[in-house]
């Protein structure tokens, strides 16, 4: 079979198992004696645990355990981390209240666990937890972050006055404010970026075992990052050491961010199934996903964007209440800091900026990383500011833009990141270029003859992804570095093993990591074997999020078989007796360059295993690993224009056109890429036009199940237009920049730049429902 | 505890089960046959999506006694002799799954869609129809490239026949 290299659009080779029904995901694994865990979970937003009576529950059939948070806490399991220190702009740290697997004395959402009962089955579990009595004192709740921070709210930690958790600031105040207060026009806009839930279509799920002859645990869990659920099971919840732990994430359906996080049901299935000495599986349904899973989102922004006489920005002043819900997720404190405002410059030179961030405590469901994380809120506020902006100066919005691009790189912007490179110019002529933005006026006419509004919206986003450089983010607080691993087998017939410490649960690795060696080693992608997701086989690595499987966990496997095709040429020289400089691989053979001397690959792996004849001193085998850790932050940045056509009778928004225009650097699988590219669109339209989470003032969730939080379905969205433009990246050897997160950030201010073009109005909420659209366009004809 | 017996990809099978087994518990821990999935509690998702009779059921929403004396095919049961099924083929070949928790009931669902329109399928009516499964990985734009692709492999081979 030929070679299916790099930028070639290879079919996935790991569909046949999914098409055929042969995935095996948590939920699908059997043991021996597995029992079925089902959790009692709070019905209030925040009470006080007076009493929990479990005899009922224990004297049902098939009930095995009733085990409940004070078990917990006298077992010494520890209380759940936000692993990335914030400190407040006075210098002090940030303030994490005590966040146990189970509560034991405050429930703090709804939907908290404070019991679990274990059963033989899933309905004898269902049906004693119905049994668990659980005696609670009802406390005030609060849903509203504005209102949080009132005094005289109620308060959900001790540690955390106001329900403060910091008050962080990045920028120089005083330098901006002065450029806002000498600026010949201010654009000053409250944005809200609105609260999504991830609900990647398998539900969460765990199952442990314990092996009291070896006094040895085994989790599988959906997972994007296993490596990193052991470190913390181990080093922080105290379930067992490292060394008597095995985490395996096998197959997992979709993560978008919510599988990073060890949660609250993985602990305790572990520390059960130890302490009854027997399997315990537990799986989520829907609606305990709302009710768990980490949200995303939910910040309330004022923002002032400040040009001078020529519509050149020159500062941009930002305040922006981040709702974290009821406890610090992982990596909770980094999401609205380091991911969103360091990415407020855009694709601008905007040479003041100054942002202001609260972190605050809710009684609802924790909020952490979702796909783009950060990056879609920054690019939200700074998209609707410019489309504002221009429409308040009577300019085209694209000419606004240019006039204010970054055309030269790299590119400090004041707030750390370093734009290596880009052209932004590019990405929009191709964008403009494929919607025939020249004829809209036309296409707006014809919708206007039918009595419908229509129009178009342009949004330019930059995302910072390959997520990270260790040194970086160490001295911004994380408590982890965020480098990559792999080690390249290769097997004395020729085929090879990668090991890798990324995790693909959609993202195509097992076929795009296969093209990178078959590329390298000239052998086809079926001898190629990706192995991941199991601490036992795999030495460590940090997972798959932030679009760094691409830039990071690839740079570490070239890594690792450049180290193999060294050892491999040094082999094939001694052999055929020529100069290791002279030696070649390709397309399967090892060659002598410039005569017809060769072998074939399998020979060279064969002599490295044999070791009859290897240069002196060599050591047999041919297996290399290496760690990669980014010297920076890459950058994907595109265009992105959305066409919209509003009904005025019903409100109703149809996505007529979708254009995207993305640079990724270098493409590994354009197939692939474009895929990733329209799922985060979709995700995009859906925060948009679809996805709103409601609480009511009490706490209780209305958004917790499929009839309820409207999931983008097929009807609504259009098919989507993907280009590409390419500036390579410099900081990685593939040139690769990560295309994972982009659609998810540019496209939501495309679309609502688009609907306020329609509708005349600049002012709407996401998601912009039929509902809202229709009360926009009356309460506008009303007014004239 | 009910006996329910029917054929599932073929092969005739009879368990005892509490009344209130649903006919995905049935087929994933009775049959184990986890190819069927479970992605929600209110019937929408269509991760669940089997044939009974022919006809796509959302299994979820079926009870196992209710299924008792029928033919009921899953994903598993769908290619035969080794070889896709035209449907199958044409997800891999138009990338339309991702991480493929979807992929088995959006599978049953496109088979039902194209053995009720043939080849008269366009873009909206497959939108339409697919109303009933969720997808959140692929924006569900190289599914229906999917379905439309497979409506005309299936319309060809069954022309030649
Ligand atoms: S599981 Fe059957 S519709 Fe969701
Ligand atoms: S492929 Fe993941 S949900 Fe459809």
């Amino acid at each position: 079979m030929g070679v299916e290299g790099i930028g070639q659009s290879v079919v996935r080779k790991e569909d046949k198992r999914f098409i055929t029904g042969k995935g095996k995901y948590t939920d699908d694994i059997k043991l021996q004696g597995l029992t079925q865990a089902h959790f009692v979970r709070s019905p209030h937003a925040h009470a006080r645990i007076k009493s929990i009576d479990t005899s009922a529950a224990k004297a049902m059939p098939g009930v095995v355990a009733v085990l409940t948070g004070s078990e917990l806490v006298g077992d010494k399991i520890g209380n759940l981390i936000c692993g990335w220190m914030v400190h407040s702009k006075d210098g002090s740290p940030m303030k994490m209240g005590a966040f146990p697997a189970m509560a034991n004395e405050t429930v703090r959402w709804v939907g908290q666990a404070v019991a679990v009962v274990i059963a033989e089955t899933k309905n004898l579990a269902r049906d004693a937890a119905e049994a668990v009595v659980v005696d609670y004192e009802e406390l005030q709740a609060v849903v509203d972050v504005r209102e949080a921070v009132k005094p005289g709210a109620p308060q959900l930690h001790p540690e955390a006055a106001n329900n403060t958790i910091y008050q962080w600031s990045i920028g120089d105040q005083s330098a901006t404010d002065a450029a806002i207060a000498g600026a010949a026009h201010v654009v000053t806009m409250d944005i809200m970026n609105n609260r999504l839930v991830p609900n990647p279509m398998e539900p969460r799920s765990a199952v442990a075992q314990y092996d009291s002859a070896d006094d040895h645990l085994t989790l599988w869990t959906t997972s994007q990052n296993p490596h990193v659920a052991r470190l913390l099971l181990s080093a922080f919840y105290n379930i067992a050491p490292e060394n008597k732990l095995r985490v395996i994430a096998p197959d997992v359906g979709g993560g978008f961010g919510a599988k990073i996080y060890v949660y609250p049901e993985e602990i305790v299935c572990l520390w059960a199934a130890r302490k009854i000495d027997r399997p315990v599986k537990w799986t989520a349904d829907r609606s305990e996903a709302f009710l768990t899973d980490a949200h995303g989102r939910d910040h309330v922004s004022k923002a002032e964007l400040a040009f001078d006489a020529d519509h050149k920005i020159i500062g941009l002043r930002v305040h922006t209440y981040a709702n974290f819900g009821a406890y610090m997720s992982l990596f909770s404190s980094s999401v609205p800091t380091y991911l969103y405002a360091t990415l407020l410059s855009g694709q601008y030179n905007i040479p003041n900026i100054y942002c202001e961030v609260d972190g605050v405590y809710t009684n609802t469901v924790p909020v952490d990383a979702y796909r783009g994380a950060g990056r879609p809120e920054a690019a939200f506020l700074i998209e609707r500011l410019m489309e504002t902006a221009a429409r308040q100066f009577g300019m085209s919005p694209a000419d606004l833009r240019r006039k204010n691009f970054i055309t030269q790189f790299p590119h400090q912007t004041p707030v750390i990141m370093t734009y290596d490179t880009g052209d932004f110019n590019a990405s929009l002529d191709a964008a403009m270029k494929a919607i025939d933005y020249a004829g809209f006026p036309a296409r707006k006419a014809a919708s206007a003859a039918k009595g419908k509004l229509r129009g178009i919206g342009i949004s330019c986003y930059i995302e910072a992804c390959g997520i990270a450089p260790s040194k970086a983010v160490g001295s911004l607080g994380a408590g982890v570095g965020l480098w990559e691993s792999a080690e390249v087998r290769v097997n004395p017939v020729g085929t090879v093993e990668v090991l890798t410490g990324s995790h693909s649960h959609g993202q195509g690795h097992e076929t795009t990591f296969a093209q990178l060696i078959s590329t390298r080693l000239g052998v086809g992608i079926d001898t190629v074997q990706i192995i991941h997701g199991d601490t036992d086989k795999v030495q460590f690595g940090m997972g798959t999020y932030g679009s760094r499987s691409g830039a990071v966990g690839m740079s570490a496997i070239l890594k690792a078989v450049e180290k193999v095709e060294a050892k491999a040429r040094k082999i094939a020289a001694h052999l055929m007796e020529a100069a290791e400089g002279d030696i070649v691989i390709e397309g399967g053979e090892v060659k002598v360059a410039g005569t017809d001397k060769k072998m074939p690959w399998a020979l060279v792996a064969l002599a490295a295993y044999t070791g009859h004849n290897l240069p002196d001193g060599m050591e047999p085998g041919l297996k290399e690993g290496a760690f990669y850790d980014p010297t920076n932050f890459t950058f994907p940045a595109g265009s992105y224009i959305a066409e919209v056509e509003i009904d005025p009778d019903t409100g109703k928004t149809t996505v007529c056109n979708f254009t995207a225009a993305d640079d990724f650097g270098n493409l590994m699988n354009p197939m692939i890429v474009e895929g990733q590219v329209h799922g985060g669109i979709a995700q995009g339209i859906g925060q948009a036009l679809l996805e709103g989470t409601v609480y009511t003032g009490d706490g209780q969730l209305l958004t917790a199940s499929y009839m309820d939080y409207a999931m983008p379905r097929a009807d609504d969205l259009p098919s989507f237009d993907i280009h590409h433009t390419c500036t390579p990246c410099p900081g990685n050897p593939l040139g690769i920049k990560g295309c994972g997160e982009a659609g998810a950030i540019g496209s939501p201010p495309a679309i609502i730049n688009a609907i306020t073009d329609a509708l005349g109005h600049n002012h709407i909420e996401m998601p912009a429902t039929p509902d809202r659209v229709w009360h926009a366009i009356h309460s506008r004809m009303a007014a004239e | 505890m009910t006996t329910v017996s029917m054929t599932v990809n073929g092969k005739t099978v009879s368990a005892d089960v509490e009344d209130r087994t649903l006919l995905v518990s049935f087929l994933r821990e009775t049959l184990g046959l986890t190819g069927t999935h479970v992605g929600c509690d209110t019937s929408q998702c269509g991760a669940c999506v089997v044939h009974i009779d022919g006809r796509a059921v959302k299994s979820c929403t079926t009870l196992a006694v209710q299924a008792a004396g029928t033919a009921v095919t899953t994903i598993e049961g769908l290619s035969s002799g080794g070889e896709l099924h035209p449907v199958q083929a044409a997800f891999r070949d138009n990338h339309g799954l991702q991480c493929g928790f979807c992929t088995p009931g959006m599978i049953m669902t496109s088979v039902d869609i194209i053995n009720r329109h043939g080849a008269h399928l366009d873009e909206a009516t497959v939108r339409h129809e697919l109303e009933g499964n969720i997808c959140r990985c692929t924006g569900y734009h190289n599914i229906v490239k999917s379905v439309l692709d497979a409506a005309g492999r299936m319309t060809t081979s069954a022309a030649a026949e």
